[in-house]
C-alpha cells in the first residue's frame, strides 16, 4: 500500500499530506500485489464510454485505446458497458459503534456495508464508548479500519470530553495523532454552549480543522420524538420543532463569521436551516452543510404506524422541507449528502417509539435513495452525484486521495453503478449487524455493481470481492 | 329502529318473491352458516326461478294468531293462574308478540303486556362470526319473577334461540313457568324443545328457506318457503 | 352516514304502531348493518372508527343496557371462556376496574398484569412481555401505556385483538366513546336537551319509556361542544375531537396557546383561546384535568390564573345552552379547572360517565372479541 503513496502525492496539490497516507505508513501493512484491472466500456459520471485501466492503485490510463497500454497486458478486464464510473463515495458521517457498541455494528460490519454501498472512506463518528475524545481512541478506531481494509476509515474526533459538553477535548492531540483527525463533532449532542463552541471554532483553526455540529438547541428539544406539526399533534408524541435546528444554525454561522473558522452542519433537516446557510455563505462565511439520504426521501408521515425505524435525529420532515433540502443540494447550498449510518441493534428499536434510539442505517442505501431524490427527478446529473458523494465530502474532510477526478494519475478509487437496475431493500440481507433502515421493502434505482479501492476490488458483482477482507 | 336479524341472509331472498323487500329468515340460532351458503348459490338459481311457495297469506297468519291467542287464554289466561307476559324474540317474534297480546286483550277485555328479550348475548355460535348488532330488550322494571312467560319467535328451527332466550330469561329472575308460542315449526330440532303453541308445521328439508314477513318488519304479512334445489 | 340524517322519520318514536315502508326499513337496516361491518380488529384510536362503527358501538351499548337494566344478575355469558387481559403500565385505577368489571359483567376470564413502575428502559421489554400473553392465549389485551404508539406496536407482535386503554398523550378512544354516549342520551332523542337519563347510567330503558330507540342508529349531528384544558398533553382531547367530530359534532378545544399541539391546525375542530366566548350556548363542556406539574414546564404562570382564565365556575356555568351538561373525564382537580359547585351541579354528568364506561367498554369488549376469528375489513 506504501508504494501507491508517493504517486497519488504528485497529484495531491500542495497540501498537507493526507492523514491515510500517513497513517498507512505509520502501520505496517503490506498488501499483497495487485493484477491490473481493465474496464471496458463504463461511462465516466455517465459521459462517452471508455476504457480505463487501473494499476499499482493509480488509473494509469483512459481512453478507447487502452488495451494498446504495456500495463493491460494481462489485466483482468472487467466488463463495464451500461455502467456508470464515478470516483469511490465518501461519507463524512458514519457510525460504526466499535468500540463498545459491537452488537449493533462493528468496523468490520459498518466497512462491508460502506463498500458495498460504493463508499471508498467513510469519517467514523466519535460517539463510541469509549468517547473517541482521545488520540488513544482515534487511533485504534483508525487501527481496526485499517486491518479491514474495505475502505479508508477516517476517525472524527470528539469535540468535548466524553461529548459532554463541558469542556474541550484534547483537540490538538487528536490532531497530531496517527489518525490526523481534521474534523470534531459531538454528533448526537450539540454543543450547545455558545461560548464552548466558539472556543472550539477557534482553537482548531490552528491545524486547519472543521468542527461539525449537530444543531439541536436541548432546551427547546426535551421530550422531542419527532417533527413537531401536523403529524405530532395527531400521534401524541412530543414534538421536535424546526426552530431547534435553526437556532443553532444561525448562531453557529455567526459564530464561524465571528471567528473566521470553518463549520460544517450535520444532518441538515429543515427548509429553514438551508435558508439561514445560504445567507451565511453568501456573506462569506466559510460554513459547509450535508443533508442525509433519508431526509431526501422521506417524511414524517413515516411515524404513522409508530414503528421505530423511522425514528432519527434530526427527525424526518415534511414535505416541504425536503423539497427545500433537494432544491439546496442541487443549489450548491448543500454541499454534502453524508449517511449518519446510525445502526442499532434490535432491542433497541423493536419497542415503543419512545423508548427507540434514534438513527437509521443509510450506508448499503444511500446512492440509490439519492439516484431516486436527485437523479430522477433531474436535480442533478452524475457529475453532481459525484460532487455530493465524493468530492465535496473528500475535500472537506481533507482526504486528498479520494474524491479526485477520474484521470490518469489519479488514485484508482472508484466505484461501478448500474443506472437502470432497480433493487428492493432487504433489511436482513444488509452487510450491517443492524437491521434498522427504512427502506426495507422499498425497491430503489441504480445499483453499486464494482468498488476499487487503490485499485483493488473490495466488491465485485455487487459482494464482497473474495480476498478483500 | 330495529336491528338486523340473526343472519345476513335475508336480501337475495327478498328480490325472489313478488319484488317484496327483505323477508324474514327463520330462526336465529339456526345453522345460518348453512343458510348463508344456501345463498351463495342464489345468483344461479334466479334463472332457474326457485320454486318460493307461500304457505301462509295474511289472512292465514291472522286466523292463525287469534287461534294461538285463544289457546294460550285456555291454557294459562285463567284469572287464579300467574300472571302471563308474552315476549317476543327479536325481530320477529316482537311484532308476533304484540299482536298476541293485542288479541288477548280484545279477547279478554284486560291488558295483557308484551315485551322483548334479546338473545344474542347469550348465543353459542358468536367465535367466528362477524360482529352482530343486538336487538331491544323490553322487560317489566318489576321483573319477570312469578310470572307466566309466553315466549314468542316466529320459526322454530333448531331449537338454539330457545334455549338461549331461557338462559337469558334466568338472568332477569324467576317465572312461574316459561312457555313456547311460534307461528312456524320447520323441525330440524337440535335440541330437546318443543313449543307450546304452534301456528303451523311445515315439514322443510334441512337446506329449504322459510321466510316470514311481517308488516311491521317486512312491510307486508306471508310466510314462504323456497326449497333447495 | 347517511342514517344520521334520514333517521328522524324512521326511527320515530312511535315505529311500533307505525307501519314503516318495507323498503325504507330495508335502507335503514343497509347503514345501520354497514356500520358493524365497518368495525375495526383493534381499537387504538378514534380514526379507526367509521362514524357507522361509532354508532354501532354506542347502540350496543344501549342494547347492552337494556339488557341488564334492573336485574339481579348483571352478568352476561357472552365471552365465557374468553381471556381478557388488562396490560397497564400506568396506574389507573379508575380505567382498570372499569375495563374490569366489563370484562367480567361479559363473563371472561379477567389477568391483571400490572408493570407499573417498570420504565420503558427497565426490565422486560413490551415485545417480550406481548409474547407471554400470545403464547397463554390472551384473546383481547387492553392496554394502558406510557408511551404514545404502544398498542400500535403491540398489534404486530399479539394475535389478539388490542384495546387501547390510553398511550401516552396520543388517544384513549373508550373514555371519548363513553363520552359520545353520555352526549347522545342527554342530547339526542324525543327528549333532546331534556332529561333522558334523569335515572343515572342504568338508564330508563323499560317499557315505559321508549327513548333508547329514538337514540339508535342516531350520531351527535349538530350539537355543540367544547374541550377545555390542557389539550396538548391530553389524550382524551385526541380522542374526543376525531369522534364527536365523525358523529357530526362542532367541536371547539379551548385552552391557553402553550397548552395547544403545533399542527392542531389540522384538527377537525374551532380553537379558541377565550372561554367566555366559546362557552355561549353550547350544549356540552367538557374540562379536562390540568396537572400542576405542567407549571415546571412554564405552560402558565400560575394556578390562580389557569383557573381565571380557563376553569368552569358557575358563572361560566350560565353562559351554556339551556339543558347542557358538564362534563370531567376524571380525576377531577376541584377548584381548578372545575369548580365544586359546577361538578356536583345541575347538569354535571361526571359520576355518570363512569357507569357508561363499563356499559361502553362491555360494547366494545363484545363487538371486537366476541367473533374472534372473523374476517374483518
Amino acid at each position: 500500500m506504501t508504494e501507491f503513496v508517493s504517486g497519488q502525492a504528485q497529484s495531491a496539490s500542495g497540501q498537507a499530506q493526507s492523514a491515510f497516507r500517513q497513517a498507512h505508513s505509520d502501520i505496517e501493512h503490506e498488501l499483497p500485489a495487485v493484477a491490473p484491472l481493465l474496464i471496458r466500456g463504463a461511462a465516466p459520471y455517465g459521459e462517452d464510454a471508455v476504457d480505463v485501466l487501473l494499476a499499482d492503485g493509480e488509473i494509469v490510463a483512459i481512453g478507447t485505446d487502452v488495451v494498446n497500454h504495456p500495463a493491460a497486458d494481462g489485466a483482468e478486464v472487467i466488463a463495464g458497458a451500461g455502467l456508470i464510473l464515478l470516483p469511490g463515495l465518501v461519507d463524512l458521517h458514519a457510525h460504526l459503534r466499535e468500540p463498545g457498541g459491537e452488537d449493533a455494528e462493528t468496523v468490520a460490519s459498518g466497512s462491508a456495508s460502506a463498500a458495498l454501498g460504493g463508499y471508498t472512506a467513510i469519517f467514523a463518528m466519535p460517539n463510541t464508548e469509549p468517547t473517541a475524545d482521545t488520540a488513544g481512541v482515534v487511533e485504534q478506531v483508525l487501527r481496526l479500519g485499517h486491518e479491514v481494509g474495505l475502505v479508508d476509515v477516517q476517525p472524527i474526533g470528539a469535540v468535548t470530553v466524553g461529548r459532554r459538553g463541558t469542556q474541550l477535548a484534547e483537540l490538538a492531540a487528536m490532531a497530531s495523532s496517527a489518525a490526523r483527525v481534521t474534523i470534531f463533532s459531538d454528533d448526537g449532542h450539540c454543543v450547545a454552549d455558545p461560548l464552548l463552541m466558539r472556543r472550539a471554532l477557534e482553537y482548531v483553526k490552528a491545524f486547519n480543522g472543521v468542527i461539525a455540529q449537530h444543531a439541536e438547541e436541548p432546551r427547546l428539544t426535551v421530550g422531542a420524538q419527532m417533527h413537531e406539526g401536523v403529524v405530532s399533534a395527531r400521534l401524541g408524541l412530543g414534538g421536535w420543532p424546526a426552530v431547534a435546528e435553526e437556532a443553532i444554525v444561525a448562531r453557529d454561522c455567526l459564530l464561524a463569521e465571528h471567528v473566521g473558522s470553518h463549520l460544517h452542519m450535520c444532518h441538515v433537516s429543515t427548509a429553514g436551516s438551508a435558508e439561514l446557510i445560504a445567507a451565511a455563505k453568501a456573506r462569506g462565511t466559510h460554513v459547509t452543510a450535508e443533508v442525509t439520504p433519508h431526509h431526501l426521501l422521506l417524511t414524517d408521515s413515516a411515524a404513522e404506524g409508530y414503528d421505530p425505524v423511522n425514528k432519527v435525529t434530526p427527525p424526518l420532515r415534511p414535505q416541504v422541507d425536503v423539497d427545500a433540502l433537494r432544491r439546496a443540494l442541487a443549489d450548491g447550498v448543500i454541499d454534502v449528502v453524508a449517511t449518519d449510518h446510525a445502526p442499532h441493534a434490535r432491542q433497541d428499536k423493536e419497542t415503543e417509539w419512545a423508548a427507540a434510539k434514534p438513527g437509521m442505517l443509510g450506508l448499503e442505501t444511500a446512492l440509490s435513495v439519492v439516484v431516486a431524490a436527485m437523479v430522477e427527478t433531474e436535480l442533478l446529473d452524475w457529475r453532481g452525484v459525484a460532487r455530493v458523494m465524493s468530492e465535496n465530502p473528500a475535500r472537506i474532510g481533507s482526504l486528498t486521495d479520494h474524491g479526485r477526478p477520474i484521470a490518469v494519475g489519479e488514485p484508482a478509487n472508484l466505484v461501478l453503478i448500474d443506472p437502470v437496475a432497480r433493487w428492493t431493500v432487504h433489511a436482513a440481507e444488509m452487510a450491517s449487524l443492524s437491521q434498522n433502515t427504512p427502506f426495507d421493502g422499498m425497491e430503489l434505482p441504480a445499483q453499486v455493481v464494482h468498488t476499487f479501492l487503490r485499485g483493488r476490488a473490495t466488491v465485485r458483482d455487487g459482494v464482497i470481492a473474495g480476498g478483500a477482507l | 329502529m330495529g336491528t338486523p336479524d340473526s343472519t345476513a341472509r335475508t336480501d337475495n331472498a327478498a328480490s325472489d318473491v313478488s319484488g317484496a323487500p327483505a323477508p324474514s329468515t327463520e330462526s336465529h340460532a339456526a345453522d345460518s352458516a348453512h343458510a348463508r351458503s344456501a345463498h351463495a348459490e342464489s345468483p344461479s338459481t334466479e334463472q332457474s326461478a326457485p320454486q318460493r311457495a307461500v304457505i301462509l297469506s295474511e289472512a292465514d297468519i291472522r286466523r292463525t294468531l287469534d287461534r294461538i291467542a285463544h289457546q294460550i287464554l285456555e291454557s294459562v289466561g285463567s284469572d287464579d293462574a300467574a300472571p302471563v307476559l308474552l315476549v317476543g324474540i327479536p325481530r320477529r317474534g316482537v311484532p308476533l308478540a304484540q299482536r298476541l297480546a293485542a288479541r288477548m286483550t280484545t279477547f279478554t277485555g284486560h291488558a295483557f303486556p308484551a315485551g322483548a328479550l334479546d338473545i344474542t348475548l347469550y348465543r353459542d355460535d358468536l367465535r367466528g362470526r362477524p360482529p352482530r348488532a343486538l336487538a331491544e330488550t323490553q322487560l317489566p322494571t318489576t321483573g319477570v319473577d312469578g310470572l307466566t312467560v309466553v315466549l314468542v319467535d316466529d320459526v322454530l328451527y333448531s331449537g338454539r334461540t330457545i334455549r338461549a332466550a331461557m338462559d337469558a330469561l334466568r338472568d332477569h329472575g324467576r317465572p312461574a313457568a316459561i312457555r313456547l308460542a311460534v307461528l312456524v315449526d320447520r323441525g330440524h330440532r337440535q335440541l330437546p324443545i318443543r313449543a307450546d303453541y304452534v301456528g303451523k308445521n311445515i315439514p322443510t328439508a334441512f337446506d329449504d328457506d322459510v321466510a316470514v314477513h311481517l308488516t311491521e318488519t317486512d312491510g307486508f304479512d306471508a310466510v314462504t318457503v323456497e326449497r333447495a334445489l | 352516514m347517511t342514517s344520521a340524517q334520514t333517521t328522524p322519520e324512521e326511527t320515530s318514536p312511535q315505529r311500533q304502531d307505525t307501519v314503516i315502508r318495507g323498503d325504507q326499513a330495508a335502507d335503514c337496516q343497509a347503514d345501520l348493518d354497514r356500520g358493524y361491518a365497518e368495525l375495526p380488529r383493534h381499537l387504538i384510536c378514534a380514526s379507526d372508527l367509521t362514524r357507522g362503527a361509532a354508532i354501532a358501538i354506542l347502540d350496543t351499548a344501549e342494547r347492552i343496557d337494556q339488557a341488564i337494566a334492573g336485574r339481579e344478575v348483571r352478568k352476561l355469558p357472552t365471552l365465557r371462556g374468553r381471556t381478557v387481559v388488562n396490560l397497564f403500565y400506568e396506574d389507573s385505577t379508575r380505567t382498570r376496574i372499569s375495563f374490569e368489571l366489563a370484562a367480567k359483567r361479559l363473563s371472561a376470564d379477567v389477568i391483571n398484569f400490572s408493570a407499573k413502575g417498570s420504565s420503558v428502559s427497565k426490565g422486560e421489554s413490551l415485545k417480550d412481555t406481548a409474547l407471554t400473553l400470545q403464547s397463554m392465549g390472551a384473546d383481547a389485551v387492553v392496554i394502558r401505556h406510557s408511551a404514545s404508539g404502544a398498542p400500535q406496536r403491540l398489534t404486530n407482535w399479539i394475535k389478539g385483538t388490542i384495546v387501547n386503554a390510553g398511550d401516552g398523550t396520543h388517544e384513549h378512544p373508550t373514555q371519548a366513546l363513553l363520552d359520545a354516549f353520555t352526549l347522545r342520551r342527554h342530547l339526542v332523542g324525543g327528549a333532546a336537551g331534556g332529561n333522558a337519563t334523569a335515572g343515572g347510567g342504568a338508564g330508563g330503558s323499560t317499557s315505559a319509556g321508549n327513548s333508547v330507540e329514538d337514540r339508535i342508529g342516531r350520531g351527535l349531528d349538530g350539537k355543540r361542544v367544547v374541550i377545555v384544558g390542557d389539550i396538548l398533553h391530553s389524550r382524551v382531547a385526541r380522542s374526543n375531537v376525531t369522534l364527536l367530530h365523525s358523529l357530526g359534532a362542532h367541536v371547539t378545544v379551548v385552552a391557553p396557546p402553550t397548552l395547544l399541539p403545533v399542527g392542531i391546525e389540522a384538527w377537525p375542530c374551532d380553537v379558541s383561546y377565550h372561554f367566555d366566548t366559546a362557552l355561549e350556548g353550547v350544549d356540552a363542556a367538557m374540562m379536562l384535568r390540568v396537572q400542576n406539574e405542567r407549571m415546571d414546564g412554564a405552560f402558565f404562570p400560575t394556578p390562580r390564573e389557569y383557573t381565571r382564565g380557563y376553569g368552569l365556575d358557575l358563572r361560566r356555568r350560565a353562559l351554556l345552552a339551556p339543558g347542557a351538561i358538564v362534563m370531567h373525564p376524571g380525576p377531577m382537580n376541584r377548584g381548578m379547572e372545575i369548580a365544586p359547585a359546577v361538578a356536583d351541579g345541575e347538569g354535571s354528568v361526571v359520576t355518570e360517565q363512569v357507569a357508561n364506561g363499563v356499559t361502553v367498554r362491555m360494547a366494545v369488549l363484545y363487538l371486537l372479541v366476541s367473533g374472534e376469528g372473523a374476517d374483518r375489513v
